[in-house]
């Protein structure tokens, strides 16, 4: 068996869980602000949807390497 | 019925590594197959339309399935367009397929230029309508059955990504002057020390927004695609048709979580793309 095709397992199972936590966090505090301060909600939904976005593009750039490495 | 099942994977095992060993892995994988680009256009039941080969001083330049979908998106944009332009030159109360694209033009306009990029937005809403535009179409071509996704090339959307990456930096320069625009990198404030270290990471980071703009999109294209394929094989790795109801069912919801990314992609590469080019025009905050 491929060696390269564990560490790409592995890795995008890595990805998946930093990625999780991150956007988690990110959607709880925003929740939160927005229960707090419900007139804000469109301005926190925006910034929000930003940041998740970036989030998502690290760990989209983790996740083509662990693709690369399952073809290798 | 344990035997037969061991017996029958290790069998399937055998077969694959000797694929592998033969170099074959790579030509029998059909999920990359029909993600990656190709030369034909692929009715696979029915019919296969091969397309013509091209080559200008030594360079591919051949038609291939992304370029015809990204061609037939284009013209869909050019028709559908003139024609919403020319509704307006009629009278300006919308009418028809004019209402539906209205609320598309005012949202790009009121909820993604206005707030990032503040005074002097004007100017920007036809680029950025152009890259919303083409994005969605190409994202919900690729969602009809036989046809391909250009934005799943990394050709296509880093093509994008450098337009975006131009019109941040030439306007960021035109407003602010090459000198100040560089000068302005560097937020006010900063400890003298910090300066040299902040001045190389800001300068980096120019290069690596584009670039992740690139990636998000083809990555998010491609994954989805990748997702459907994978789940309707489980039919075929399992080798029961009792699956399929699990998998066709999944591979719904997740073609309808396309739907929902299709447009969503479209809106965050254009709302970045806007964010990056206030950034670059209003450097003081």
């Amino acid at each position: 068996m491929n060696l390269a095709w564990l560490a790409a397992g592995i890795g995008a199972g890595i990805t998946i869980v930093g990625g999780a936590l991150g956007i988690g966090k990110l959607a709880a505090s925003a929740m939160e602000a927005s229960g707090r301060q419900p007139e804000a909600a469109s301005a926190i939904r925006v910034s929000m949807i930003i940041a998740a976005a970036l989030i998502e593009g690290i760990s989209l750039f983790a996740l083509v390497i662990c693709f690369l490495l399952s073809g290798k | 019925m344990l035997d037969t099942l061991t017996a029958n994977s290790a069998k399937l095992a055998a077969d694959t590594l000797k694929q592998v060993a033969a170099g074959q892995g790579e030509k029998d994988n059909w999920i990359m197959h029909h993600v990656l680009d190709a030369d034909k256009l692929d009715f696979k039941p029915f019919f296969e339309i091969q397309l013509p080969h091209f080559s200008l001083f030594g360079i591919d330049i051949s038609i291939t399935k992304h370029v015809v979908f990204m061609w037939l998106a284009s013209l869909l944009l050019i028709i559908l367009m003139i024609k919403v332009s020319k509704s307006y030159k009629k009278s300006l109360i919308p009418k028809g397929v004019t209402n539906f694209f209205e609320v598309f033009i005012i949202f790009v306009r009121d909820e993604i230029a206005k707030p990032t990029i503040g005074t002097g937005y004007q100017q920007f809403v036809p680029y950025l309508l152009t890259a919303f535009f083409f994005i969605l179409f190409c994202n919900f071509l690729g969602l009809v059955p036989f046809s391909a996704t250009a934005t799943s090339n990394i050709s296509v959307t880093a093509t994008l990504a450098i337009s975006s990456f131009l019109v941040t930096q030439i306007s960021g320069m035109r407003k602010n002057g090459i000198f100040g625009y560089f000068k302005g990198l560097v937020p006010h404030g900063v400890p003298i020390a910090l300066v040299p270290v902040m001045a190389v990471v800001e300068f980096i980071g120019l290069f690596t927004k584009p670039f992740a703009l690139a990636i998000r999109l083809f990555a998010n294209m491609t994954a989805g695609h990748i997702i459907i394929f994978a789940l309707i094989s489980l039919i075929f790795v399992m080798k029961t048709v009792y699956v399929a109801p699990v998998s066709i069912a999944l591979a719904l919801f997740i073609y309808l979580l396309e739907i929902l990314v299709a447009l969503l992609q479209a809106y965050i590469f254009t709302m970045l793309s806007s964010l990056f080019i206030g950034m670059a025009v209003h450097q003081d905050h």
